[in-house]
């Protein structure tokens, strides 16, 4: 038996010896129960056990508990130990209540208790167990008992500095637990942590400011300096001069990532002299990455590497600097072939997000051989996998031949495990950067032929939705898959598409002699025996659309439908079929026959379905360039959703082909109206058939909603819920925020938005102490708007316990410009008495704007081709709040378009871009904003192709100034 | 944020959980058998870290017993690494040259550092010398605490 350490419990290392020495599980149990039953009657026996009994036989329990069994006493014996006043059996008992004891247990209310007595007792060493404790297991329960103290801990001056420490943590976790947590006006002080003496304080507090940030970005934006400068000490210091927090040569590593952590939560500092600091701190970072290292050990590496691959997250976050992404991306590239797995790893994984930059794109791209190599020779199949997501992500037209060519390769000897991800991943984007469709059919046909088992159904219904869409193909598609299907043994899936491209366009190649009519039917009806039901029912459904192709094989084919096999086949849907085409083809005139067997019309437009799979199966693997993503950005903060995505539409986008890459100049669309020649070559990608349509609506200026009045408020006032307005209003200059609050219940909001589609979160908040019943909720859509934008929403429970805090998920789509909101409706009852809110459910078209940067030269071209009258909308109005140059650009971002600085030859004037995305087009918008301080008013001029979008953008941002 | 910390032998057997988040025992029982199959399967020299449903599993193997550690997307999986070192050197100093029975004889200790150094998921304190003094200084307490007559507790206690 071991030595225990210090001067410990020897019955309890007897007990674990034992233990330890049993030869089976069940001598195990048997000891285990013996042991149990002796403590069951010592906590039960009339004499009184002392503290250090007491706690020998809670740790027993808890030992017992960690090995895997059921503890169902103690507890009491346990929630006793906390008021002992001996530190050792009061840290036992908070032991064993972290690890044991969960948040409904009925003995909580005695704990919080007992965890008051001991913050409230002035010995640091109690007041640290309580701390740790609550930490541990925080409830909302305990938030709400305790959100006074904790608080009053952190910023007190006569805290020791190892309270603080855990005082912020624990502070931290009752946030997390109760968001909605309302706690004193500690709040401004608490970013001057960052100015601690204590290294410890300061690393601790960071977690918590980073916490209290993501809830309100403005209130705390005054620690973007203090972090910086914090930062630049640690960065600029030597190894020696932190002391312990130094860390294998490297100083503070864990400060300096949550501090740069921190940091992403913002954009680029707006000081110059904070941003200029940031950038060296950046760069010396960059620096002693290229430095010899000063350790052989892997921890000094990995400190080193853990700060610098977190300096390129928040360089690829701020996405400004050029000279900063290509520096990152250089470095990635060395960490590409590096020795360890590891870096190899998260090189693969960071240059994704650096992929999606317009500014690293193409520095990315250089990197292409090496991804290739790593596809085929790394050893480990999540690394592997790494590289299939940067080759995804780095794709683009000038190298999706060779990519796609790659993955297809490899994908013949590719791990199962990934197969079906990398079968998705080359049929997107062989959709996406087809210029040449024959191109296209060729890779999908590659796909069921290499890797059939893996094509799911989305792929192949996908192929023929677009041959059936462009009719540029269809002959090639019939010869291509003719020719397919003679390989003797042939995938199913390809016996699919085959049986339905040519049931619609096996007459173009019925020309040939060697592909005439029966030769085809041949062809197909040789694998009909193989196939399963399904496939054979889609065959059935190819030989009558012959009968109606070529006349001419009728009788070979009635012979077939005709067959025993068939009339009398046991499934019921392949009898049903055999039996009406059949009659259908021996009753039913020619002319019927070709009206029924007509060619299928077009597909409507609709996101590729095959996209929906892909981030079905791994949402984090779709990349933030390919279109309609539902990626949760990396760290995304919350204050910034929509200023941060610029960076994303580096690709050309779907309906508007532009010929580069780096196309930003045909971002906004706006050299759209008139003759536009850059538009008609291949049209990209996903919109394929519809998107030759969706070109000229956008051109035209689309359907647009004709709503009379224009403003967002369709509904009579009175239809609301008092109040529910003015906090509405709020939310078009930002996405996160308090919707609605009364007595009863407070709803917060918590939205991402991205392209035409958004999630909004709800959270309903109960803030009595009885349950809500009958709680639920609808959204109608006023007017036109239920065309233009579809909402889904997730069910709610309806009970909902007092405190408790619900949160409900909208998914919203922008399938076409819009003016009014989605109205809420909530309905419950509560003590009784029926409950029923109106709100508006703040989804504005701004929402589905992304900001667009470009320079004075291409703001001013797009500026004045967009001169037609109705493409403008002007508002002169009076300031109602101060006319605040930082606070007017806060507003500006947070409504979703960018601030172009040095673009206005008056400094005080703001312009803006931005697009909005609805899902068949790509509508941009300029602003302008011009303040009159000496009158304070302000002229608000808005151009877009489309007016009716120029009028809503207009009217909705001029209820904010 | 770390969603939790599991030790565990090449065997399999747990030797440590350390939740940062609430689950039940059921579920956290399942995660465990999961997270400990998918461990053990894999080969040296792979990469240390893991996808996971949408976690980031981070894991290392020191002498029989692997660390694991389960962090969120936006959490730094090389730092994590480090923490699983920085706990394991404390162990260490703590117990001189730490084996795989010091953590199970003396569970609550490693219990007791791991909360020094980790607090609600985030690192509290990553100097070594200040966890070590506060464990010293309960280590003190104990040693006044215990009672004189602890010579009677032996046997089955």
């Amino acid at each position: 038996m071991p030595a225990v350490k210090g001067d410990g419990m020897r019955g309890l290392a007897v007990f674990i010896s034992d233990i330890r020495n049993c030869k089976s599980k069940e001598a195990e149990i048997k000891r285990i129960n013996k042991e149990l039953a002796n403590i069951r009657s010592k906590f039960k026996g009339d004499k009184t056990l002392d503290g250090y009994q007491k706690k020998k036989y809670v740790c027993k329990l808890l030992f017992i508990f960690l090995l895997g069994h059921d503890i169902d006493f103690g507890h009491m014996e346990a929630v006793n130990l906390l008021s002992s006043n001996k530190y050792t059996e009061k840290q036992i008992g908070y032991l064993f209540i972290s690890v044991l004891i969960s948040a409904s247990n009925d003995l909580m209310k005695l704990v919080i208790q007992c965890i008051r007595n001991d913050l409230v007792s002035r010995n640091p060493i109690h007041i640290t167990l309580a701390l740790q404790c609550v930490a541990n297991i925080g409830s909302r329960e305990m938030a709400e008992s305790l959100s006074i103290d904790i608080p009053s801990l952190l910023v007190s001056g006569d805290t020791i500095d190892s309270v603080k420490q855990s005082a912020a943590l624990t502070l931290l976790r009752l946030l997390r637990t109760a968001p909605d947590l309302q706690m004193g006006e500690w709040t401004s002080r608490i970013i001057h942590l960052l100015n601690d003496q204590h290294m410890g304080v300061v690393t601790s507090a960071a977690s918590l400011i980073e916490t209290l940030v993501k809830k309100n970005p403005e209130e705390y934006k005054g620690c973007v300096s203090l972090a910086v400068s914090r930062l630049s000490r640690i960065v600029t210091s030597s190894y020696t001069d932190l002391q312990d927090y130094t860390y294998y040569f490297v100083p503070a590593p864990w400060l300096s990532v949550k501090l740069l952590r921190l940091l992403q939560n913002y954009p680029p500092p707006e000081d110059p002299s904070v941003r200029t600091r940031l950038t060296e701190c950046l760069e010396t970072i960059l620096n002693k990455a290229q430095e010899p290292p000063k350790s052989k050990k892997v921890q000094h590496s990995n400190a080193k590497n853990a700060v610098l691959f977190e300096a390129i997250n928040l360089i690829i976050h701020m996405d400004s600097d050029p000279n900063l992404l290509v520096r990152a991306c250089n470095q990635l590239g060395q960490f590409l072939q590096h020795k360890e797995t590891n870096l190899r790893y998260l090189a693969l994984e960071s240059m994704c997000l650096l992929a999606t930059s317009e500014f690293s794109h193409e520095a990315v791209k250089k990197h292409q051989d090496t991804v290739i190599t790593a596809l085929k020779t790394e050893r480990d199949v999540s690394v592997r996998q790494r590289a299939v997501d940067l080759l995804y992500a780095m794709c683009d037209r000038t190298n999706a031949e060779e990519i796609v060519g790659e993955m297809l390769e490899y994908l013949e000897t590719a791990d199962y495990s990934i197969r079906e991800e990398m079968v998705l991943k080359v049929a997107i984007l062989a959709e996406k950067y087809a210029v040449d469709y024959t191109w296209y059919v060729d890779v999908i046909l590659n796909l069921i032929r290499i890797a059939g088992d893996y094509v799911s159904e989305e792929v192949w219904y996908r192929v023929i939705q677009i041959v059936i869409n462009r009719d540029d193909v269809q002959g090639y598609a019939a010869k291509t898959v003719f020719e397919a299907l003679q390989a003797p043994a042939c995938h199913e899936n390809m016996v699919k598409v085959g049986g339905y491209i040519l049931g619609e366009f096996g007459n173009l190649i019925a020309g040939d002699p060697r592909s005439s009519p029966i030769v085809q039917f041949q062809l197909l009806h040789s694998k009909y025996h193989l196939c399963s039901p399904s496939t054979r029912g889609l065959l059935l459904s190819t030989y009558i659309k012959f009968i109606n192709l070529f006349p001419e094989i009728k009788p070979q084919i009635q012979d077939v439908l005709g067959s025993k096999n068939n009339m009398k086949n046991p499934d019921v849907e392949l009898q049903q079929r055999s039996i009406e085409y059949l009659q259908l083809s021996s009753k039913a005139t020619a002319d019927v026959l070709a009206t029924v067997l007509e060619e299928m019309p077009p597909f409507p437009e609709r996101e590729s379905s095959i996209l929906a799979k892909l981030k079905k199966k791994k949402p984090s693997s779709v990349p933030e360039n390919s279109t309609e993503t539902t990626k949760e950005p990396k760290a995304m903060p919350a204050a910034q959703i929509n200023s941060d995505s610029t960076g994303s539409n580096p690709q050309p986008s779907l309906q508007i082909s532009s010929p580069s890459s780096s196309g930003s100049a045909d971002l906004l669309g706006l050299d759209m109206d008139g003759t536009a020649p850059s538009i008609n070559a291949g049209v990209g990608g996903i919109s394929s058939g519809g998107g030759g349509g969706d070109l000229l609506v956008d051109i035209l200026g689309g359907p647009i909603p004709s709503v009379g009045g224009g403003t967002t408020n369709g509904l009579d006032a009175s239809g609301l819920t008092v109040g529910a307005e003015e906090n509405f209003q709020k939310f078009v200059c930002k996405v996160n925020g308090v919707l609605f609050e009364n007595d009863l219940l407070q709803i917060g909001v918590k939205a991402e938005y991205r392209q035409n589609l958004g999630r909004v979160g709800l959270f309903y908040g109960n803030k009595t102490s009885f349950q809500f019943t009958q709680l639920t909720t609808s959204i109608s859509c006023p007017g036109q708007l239920s065309s233009q934008i579809s909402i889904q929403e997730k069910e709610i429970d309806p009970v909902m316990e007092g405190g408790a805090q619900v949160q409900q998920m909208y998914k919203v789509e922008c399938i076409s410009e819009f003016t009014q909101s989605p109205i809420l409706n909530i309905s419950f009852t509560y003590s009784g008495a029926n409950q029923k809110l109106h709100l508006k459910l703040p989804v504005l078209l701004n929402r589905f704007m992304e900001p667009t940067e470009m320079n004075a030269d291409s703001f001013f071209t797009r500026w004045k081709a967009l001169c037609q009258p109705e493409q403008e909308c002007q508002k002169i109005f009076k300031a109602t709040s101060p006319q605040d140059t930082e606070a007017s650009k806060v507003k500006i971002l947070g409504f979703g378009s960018s601030v172009l600085e040095n673009v206005d030859p008056n400094p005080d004037n703001f312009v803006s871009a931005g697009i909005i995305h609805t899902r068949n087009a790509q509508t941009g918008v300029l602003i302008r904003l011009e303040p009159n301080k000496q009158v304070q008013m302000y002229r608000l001029t808005v151009r877009s192709t489309k007016g009716e979008v120029a009028k809503t953008i207009c009217e909705l941002l001029e209820t904010q100034f | 944020m770390m969603q939790f910390m599991l030790l565990f032998s090449r065997q399999g057997k747990l030797r440590l959980q350390k939740w940062f988040v609430a689950h039940t025992d059921k579920v956290k029982k399942k995660i465990t058998r999961e997270l400990v199959t998918l461990v053990l399967g894999r080969k040296p020299k792979m990469c240390s870290f893991l996808e996971w449903k949408d976690l980031k599993v981070v894991y290392k193997r020191y002498a029989s017993l692997y660390f694991c550690c389960a962090i969120e997307p936006e959490d730094n999986e090389l730092l994590t690494l480090e923490i699983i070192h920085r706990y394991v050197e404390l162990l260490d100093k703590y117990f001189g040259s730490v084996c795989e029975l010091d953590i199970i004889f003396n569970f609550e200790k490693a219990y007791f550092m791991l909360d020094e150094f980790l607090l609600g998921g985030e690192v509290q304190e990553t100097s070594k010398k200040n966890v070590l003094k506060a464990i010293a200084a309960q280590d003190l307490l104990q040693e006044e605490e215990t009672p004189q007559g602890f010579f009677d507790d032996h046997g089955l206690g």
